[in-house]
Order: C-alpha cells, then sequence, then structure tokens
C-alpha cells in the first residue's frame, strides 16, 4: 500500500476496485453536481429572456444533430481504443485513440462555428439576455470538458505511439474512457433540454411563462 | 528515471524547508494544514474583536460601517473556509490513515496539493487587503448587492475566485480521503468496525464532493455577471436574485455538516476513552450520520423562508428540518448514554467534549425554534441567528477542535499540553462562550438586526451588547493561554508514550511520534476498538500490556518519495484565479496573465504524472516525520 499512486502496480485494496478507477468514479459524481446545477440554472431561465434572440430564433437543430452524432461516435470510437489495449493491438490502440481524440475535435469544431454564426452573425452575446447567459456557460463549460478530455486523448496517443500502452496499462486508457463517455451523456442531456425541448422556446409572454404585460418596472 | 523527469533532482530531504515544501507525508501535511488554519482562526478572531469593540457602546464610531462590513465578511468567511475546514481537514490528515491501519492515504500527492492550493487561495483572498478592496457583502453574498452596481470594488471578485480555488482543494483533498477510507483499510477493518471519526470523515467527504460543485455554479455565475456581462443575477435582463441564494444555500446547508460532523467525530472517540467504556450504540450514531447526510440535501430553503417562497415549500422545509433534528438529537443521546455508569476522567479533552455536547444543544434548540416558519419570521436576520451559529460552530465545532487537538497532540508529538493550563483555556472558553453569545439570543428576540454597525440608544440592547464584548476579552485570554500551551508543552511538556489515554484505536498502538511509514507492519483489526481487544486479552492473561510496535528495519518499508510537482501545480492553478483579479485599467490583460497559470499548471501535471511516485534509488524508512512536526 507505500505504492499507492504506482498504477503500474498490481495493489490490494479493501474493496479490490482500483484507487485511481475508484477516484474516477467519485470525481463523475461531483461533476454530475456541476452539470446539474449549469443546466438547473438553464432551465430556471427558460422563456425568461426579455429580448431577442430567443432559441427559436438561432438555434439550428439539424447541424447540431449532426455534431451530436459525430460526439457518439467517438464514444464508439473509444470503447474500440480499450478494447484493441485490452487485447495489444498496437495498431488499433494508436488508430482509435486518434479517431475518438479527431472525432471530439470535429465536435469542438461544429461548437466554434455555432458559437461564431450565433454572436456574430446573429447577434446573440453572453451579455445579450438571459438566454445568451446561460447558453454559452452551459455550453462552454461542457467544450470545455470537450477540450480537456481532447488533449488528454492525444496524450495518450502520444504515449501509444512509444508502445507504452498494453493490457497492462490499461487502466490508463479505461480511466480516459470513463471520463470521455461521461462528458458524452452530460451532451445528450445537455441536447434533449436545450435543443431539443428547449429549441422552440420564444420570449416570456409567448412561452407562457408571464402573462398579461410584461412588468412597466422592467426596462423595455 | 527520477531525476529525469524535472528540472530540478528530486528532493530527498526529510528535514529543512525543503522538505516541508516538497512533502507527500499525511503526518506532515496534516501539520501544515493545522498550523496555517489556525493562523486564520486568529486573524478571524482578531476581526471579530474589531466587531466587538465597536458593538460594545451604543453609537460607537471606532469604525465606520464600511469597515465593519467587511470585518463581518472575513471574520465569517475566514472561519467557515480558512479556519474550521481546514482544521477538521488536518484531522483527517493526521489521524485518518493511522487510525485505518494505512501508511498513507491513496494519493500522496493530490495530497500535498490539496493544501498548497488551499495556501495560496488563502492567500490571495487576503490579498484583498494589500489592496484596500476588502470582500464586504457578508459570507453568503446575496445578490444583487454583489452586482458591479452596488459593489464596484473588486472586493467581491477576491471573494468569488478565492472561493473557487478553496472549493477546488477541498474537492481534491475529499476525493482523497474517500477514497483512502473506501479502499486503504487494514485487513480486518470492516465498514462497521470503523472508528467513528473515521465515518465521519467519510460522510463529510462524501458531502464535500457532491456539495462544492453546486456553490463553484454560484461563484463562477456571480464572477460572470460580474466581469463579463451576463444576466444571471441580473434583475433588468429578468435574471433572479433569488437563484444565488438557493445555489448557495443547496451548498450552504450541507456545508453546515461539513463543518459539525468532524467534530461529531472527534468527540465520539474522546467520550469513550475517558469513559473507559464502549461508544453507546455505535451502529445508531453511525446510521444517524448517514441520514444527517442524506437529509441535510433536503433542508436548504429554512434559510430562505422569509423570501416568499410560499406556504407549501415554507411548510416542507420546516417538516424536513425539524425532521433532521431528531438524527441529531438521537446522537446525543448516544454520547449521554457513553457516559452513564462509566469511569469518567475528566481530563481536558473530555472537558472539551462535554462541553461540544452541552453548548451543541443549546445551538441545537435554537436551530429547532427557526426550523419553524412562522417563528422564524420573527428571527430572521436579527442576533438570534448570530448566537444560533455560533453555538453550533464554536460552541460545537471549535470546542470539538480542540478537544481533539488535546486529544492527539501527544500522538503527534510524544509531548503532553499542560492539563494545568487546558483546564484553564476550557474554562475560560466555555464561561467566555456563553458570555459572549448567550445575550444575543436576547438582543435578537429584542429585535436587534445582525450586520448593523451601530446602534442608539434606547431599545435595550446595551447590556446584551456590553456583555457580549466582555465575554471576547476572556475567549481571547483563553486563546492565548491554548497558544502559550503549545509552545510550552513542545519544548518542556510531559513526555507521552504511546498510549498516554488508554485509547481504542489504531494509531495508540505505534509509537509517538509515528515513524513516517506508521505502521511497521500492517495491523489486522480484530473488531471496533481493536486496541482495547488487544489490551484486554493481555492483561486478562497476566501478561504485560504489549508496548508501542517496534520500528522497522531502515530502508525495508517502501514509501512515496517527496516531489515538487504538487507545489508547483497548485501555484499554477491559483494564478490562474490571480490573473483574473489583475485590475491594470485593460481588462484583457486579464487573459494572457491567466494562460500563464494555465501553462505553469500544465507543465506540473506533465512533470507529475511522468513521475514515479516513489523514486527507484531513494533511502526510504527509517527516518522519522513525527519528530520534523514536533520539534
Ligand atoms: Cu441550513
Amino acid at each position: 500500500m507505500a505504492h499507492a499512486e504506482t498504477a503500474h502496480h498490481a495493489e490490494a485494496t479493501t474493496t479490490g476496485l482500483n484507487h485511481r478507477k475508484l477516484l474516477m468514479w467519485i470525481f463523475l459524481g461531483s461533476d454530475c453536481m456541476l452539470f446539474g446545477a449549469l443546466i438547473a440554472t438553464y432551465m430556471v431561465y427558460r422563456g425568461q429572456s426579455i429580448v431577442g434572440p430567443y432559441p427559436v430564433d438561432i438555434l439550428n437543430i439539424p447541424v447540431t444533430t449532426i455534431s451530436t452524432f459525430v460526439l457518439l461516435c467517438s464514444s464508439f470510437a473509444m470503447v474500440q481504443a480499450l478494447a484493441a489495449t485490452n487485447r495489444n493491438n498496437q495498431r488499433g490502440i494508436k488508430i482509435w485513440l486518434l479517431a475518438t481524440a479527431l472525432l471530439g475535435f470535429t465536435f469542438l469544431g461544429f461548437q466554434v462555428y455555432e458559437f461564431y454564426t450565433f454572436s456574430v452573425v446573429e447577434g446573440l452575446f453572453i451579455g445579450t439576455n438571459l438566454f445568451g447567459s446561460t447558453f454559452f456557460t452551459l455550453t462552454g463549460f461542457h467544450g470545455a470538458h470537450v477540450t480537456l478530455g481532447v488533449v488528454w486523448l492525444v496524450s495518450l496517443f502520444i504515449v501509444a505511439f512509444k508502445g507504452r500502452l498494453g493490457p497492462s496499462t490499461a487502466l490508463d486508457v479505461e480511466l480516459a474512457g470513463l471520463y470521455w463517455h461521461f462528458v458524452d451523456i452530460v451532451w445528450i442531456v445537455i441536447f434533449t433540454l436545450v435543443y431539443l425541448i428547449g429549441g422552440y422556446d420564444a420570449g416570456p409572454v409567448a412561452a407562457g411563462v408571464l402573462t398579461g404585460p410584461i412588468p412597466s418596472v422592467l426596462p423595455v | 528515471m527520477a531525476t529525469t523527469t524535472g528540472v530540478l533532482a528530486r528532493p530527498t530531504s526529510y528535514s529543512g524547508v525543503w522538505s516541508w515544501l516538497t512533502t507527500v507525508d499525511h503526518k506532515r501535511i496534516g501539520v501544515l494544514y493545522g498550523a496555517t488554519a489556525f493562523i486564520f482562526l486568529l486573524i478571524a478572531g482578531l476581526e471579530a474583536g474589531v466587531l466587538r469593540a465597536q458593538l460594545a457602546r451604543p453609537n460607537s464610531t471606532i469604525v465606520d460601517g464600511q469597515t465593519f462590513n467587511a470585518m463581518f465578511t472575513m471574520h465569517a468567511t475566514t472561519m467557515i473556509f480558512m479556519a474550521i475546514m481546514p482544521m477538521s481537514v488536518a484531522f483527517f490528515n493526521f489521524v485518518v490513515p493511522l487510525a485505518i491501519g494505512a501508511r498513507d492515504v491513496a494519493f500522496p500527492r493530490l495530497n500535498a496539493f490539496s493544501y498548497w492550493v488551499f495556501l495560496f487561495g488563502a492567500l490571495l483572498m487576503h490579498t484583498s487587503f494589500l489592496v484596500g478592496q476588502i470582500p464586504d457583502a457578508g459570507w453568503f453574498s446575496y445578490a444583487n448587492l454583489t452586482s458591479r452596481t452596488f459593489s464596484p470594488e473588486a472586493g467581491l471578485d477576491f471573494w468569488a475566485i478565492g472561493l473557487l480555488v478553496m472549493g477546488a482543494s477541498s474537492v481534491a483533498g475529499a476525493l482523497n480521503f474517500t477514497v483512502t477510507i473506501i479502499n486503504m483499510r487494514a485487513p480486518g477493518m470492516s465498514l462497521w468496525r470503523m472508528p467513528v471519526f473515521i465515518w465521519m470523515t467519510l460522510l463529510t467527504s462524501i458531502l464535500l464532493v457532491l456539495a462544492f460543485p453546486v456553490i463553484t455554479v454560484g461563484l463562477i455565475e456571480l464572477t460572470m455577471d460580474r466581469n463579463f456581462g451576463t444576466n444571471f443575477f441580473n434583475t433588468s435582463a429578468g435574471g433572479d436574485p433569488v437563484l444565488w441564494q438557493h445555489l448557495f444555500w443547496v451548498f450552504g446547508h450541507p456545508e453546515v455538516y461539513i463543518l459539525i460532523l468532524p467534530a461529531m467525530g472527534i468527540v465520539s472517540e474522546i467520550l469513550p476513552t475517558f469513559s473507559k467504556k464502549p461508544l453507546f450504540g455505535y451502529p445508531v450514531v453511525i446510521f444517524s450520520g448517514i441520514v444527517i447526510a442524506i437529509m441535510g440535501w433536503a433542508v436548504w430553503s429554512h434559510h430562505m423562508f422569509t423570501v416568499g417562497l410560499g406556504p407549501v415549500a415554507n411548510s416542507v422545509f420546516t417538516i424536513t428540518t425539524m425532521l433532521i433534528a431528531v438524527p441529531t438529537g438521537v446522537k446525543i443521546f448516544n454520547w449521554i448514554g457513553t457516559m452513564w455508569g462509566g469511569s469518567l476522567e475528566f481530563k481536558t479533552p473530555m472537558l472539551f467534549a462535554i462541553g461540544f455536547i452541552a453548548l451543541f444543544i443549546v445551538g441545537g434548540l435554537s436551530g429547532v425554534s427557526h426550523a419553524v416558519s412562522p417563528s422564524d419570521f420573527q428571527q430572521q436576520d436579527t442576533y438570534y441567528i448570530v448566537a444560533h451559529i455560533h453555538y453550533v460552530l464554536f460552541g460545537g465545532s471549535i470546542f470539538g477542535i480542540f478537544a481533539g487537538i488535546y486529544y492527539w497532540f501527544p500522538k503527534l508529538t510524544n509531548r503532553m499540553l499542560g492539563e494545568g493550563l487546558g483546564k484553564w483555556h476550557f474554562w475560560l472558553m466555555f464561561i467566555g462562550m456563553n458570555i459572549t453569545f448567550f445575550p444575543m439570543h436576547f438582543a435578537g428576540l429584542d429585535g436587534m438586526p445582525r450586520r448593523i454597525y451601530t446602534y442608539p440608544v434606547g431599545y435595550g440592547w446595551e447590556v446584551y451588547n456590553l456583555l457580549s464584548s466582555l465575554g471576547y476579552v476572556l475567549l481571547f485570554v483563553g486563546f492565548v493561554m491554548f497558544v502559550h500551551n503549545i509552545f510550552h508543552s513542545l519544548k518542556k511538556g510531559q513526555v507521552a508514550g504511546h498510549d498516554p489515554w488508554d485509547a481504542p484505536t489504531l494509531e495508540w498502538s505505534i509509537s509517538s511520534p509515528p515513524p513516517e511509514y506508521n505502521f511497521a507492519e500492517i495491523p489486522h483489526v480484530r473488531g471496533l476498538d481493536h486496541y482495547w481487544i488487544v489490551k484486554r486479552e493481555a492483561r486478562a492473561a497476566g501478561q504485560p500490556v504489549p508496548g508501542p510496535e517496534p520500528h522497522a528495519a531502515p530502508g525495508s518499508v517502501h514509501m512515496p518519495s517527496p516531489s515538487y510537482w504538487p507545489l508547483v501545480t497548485a501555484f499554477g492553478v491559483v494564478w490562474i484565479g490571480g490573473g483574473m483579479l489583475i485590475d491594470v485599467g485593460w481588462d484583457y490583460i486579464k487573459f494572457p496573465i491567466s494562460f500563464v497559470g494555465g501553462l505553469i499548471a500544465f507543465i506540473g501535471v506533465v512533470g507529475w504524472a511522468n513521475e514515479p511516485a516513489s523514486a527507484p534509488d531513494a533511502h526510504h524508512g527509517g527516518h522519522e516525520a513525527g519528530h520534523g512536526a514536533a520539534h
């Protein structure tokens, strides 16, 4: 147990679970609360923007469906990368790790395109209205998670290129996979809530959130 | 290998400043946490002194309202996040591996990283004093007082970013202790044989891991509102200040248990030891702790009864809050049952533990009185609340922490803390605490609002306030005695030996101070109160009680090596936050400066990842960490 941090040792733990794997699971629980609070903020402010643009004006659901599909494919590639690591298929490890990273990178490309068209073209900035604030914060945090994941995958790819990944170090790949799948699942939730369900939201009156005229204390 | 991963050779020294900067030994990190937190405790205490000096007499002009605001904000923020929490973490660090029969925590370098992030984050928040823009919106900093419009100075940015940084430290530490307790128990130590303090540490860690992300989101939204023009709490754009209250208290109520559960754990170790009988109803105490940790998530709106959430919400949160008092009350009966019929030994740790129970009962009862929402309407934002929180956090947490310091100091240093001074300390604290905080109940019920910086003559608040301020003097003298006791006992204290209290848990079966590797041989745990079982059997067989475990041969135990990467990474992480606070009149300079911090952190992580946990060529074992800690 003195080798607590040494990854490549077979170590006896009380539960039989590896320390790092247990750490990752608990961390993901923590991250769930982070996204939970961000998503809650988004949902609380759904349809509360006083000025446009509103989701119905600018969300491009077909394009985001494609990027969602890309991210789902990357999870498939991740599974393949771990399988190749466990089988010690050196070529497979490199190909699938690179594929995962590239698909993740493509997703980020879609997000950059989305942010650019929403802001510069359509005029929705982070301070424009509540939709802008909540949307960019939520998807921005998710994008930051994906970016971190891509950096992690590229680091693993470099390690794989030196031939240092294989069945004995499969945990290194597995941990990245756990994180990657988590980030993917979070996106499914965001896509469902923000795009599929909330994608047709308009202003407060149209959404039926406020009935009657907008209170006069609010600046017009 | 080890020397090729960094610019500098891997540190190998076990003495001197460098050894403290690079240590990964849980006992030394515990000492660092404890010493740092104690300094912040004194700072927060002095800030309270300013408050009590100002409020001692009506129409006082010792400080102005602005300074008063800054002082009560930093008093509470420092006490909660920089004194009580890290003090508890100091106990987690020092006690947990020893009491579960492990040689270190699961991730020793992550542990060092947590400490350095905490230290730098606390310093970062306190640099607000240097630029004269001190946080001043209260410890829960309600929106929209915190908007740029109403708080144009940078104080709240220091507050928000400082808390974000320290939150990262807390989560990293809590992850570490959760894994350590789940995964590194000595053979035979099933969950139901864990000491209560270990259980409470586990529950606290789980609460931390789940609660901090919520306040993180709130703080990020606040920071973005103030710096990037978002509208989260901006009412003119439709934003709702009540969202901040929800995010804050969804975190804030579990935080209350994060502050009190460790103290409850400490007390549950001390009472059996000094009553010479096992804890009464051990499983009930544990279940109560679990119930508290779960139900603690369903009571947060009792902080918001007067916000106008409606009768349904107020009723529901009244009921859940009254329910959560049940497991807390159960614990109190268990502690009393432990003492009942025991042969009580009134040593200083025991006095503080009993003081904890007495004062926590008072705080618990006033807590139930504002669990009732109609009654709370009368008490909201009055000194009655201030009285309540100080009975649970000062009478509760701080008394528990002092009990723990008196209890484990001999294990850390092989010296006893002076009993005479300890008793003086206890009685000054106990009497001073009641004189300070009990009158606040009456001041509050007579309508004195909290946070006012002065008050006129004639409301009948003068006597209460004067008493509170006089009580502060007693507390101050008590603290001076405690500090004197520590320094005196370190040099001249009576030698403790390995088991001065005839205690039941594993850490007392090894020498004081413990060797760096803790256990030469990992013990096989035979039951709850393992060391009592061992000693009892020896006595029954007419044999002498076994002494401390003999030390291992030098070099025979392989331990994690010191590392400077946690320090580098922590420095980078905090620089990211610090960069966001740079104000030279041009906002965009913040990003490149923060980016440099990110780069340092990245280099730190790469160095860390490429460095094996223990250097293969290092000399191990034989040196005793505790010596450095003690002398
Ligand atoms: Cu509460």
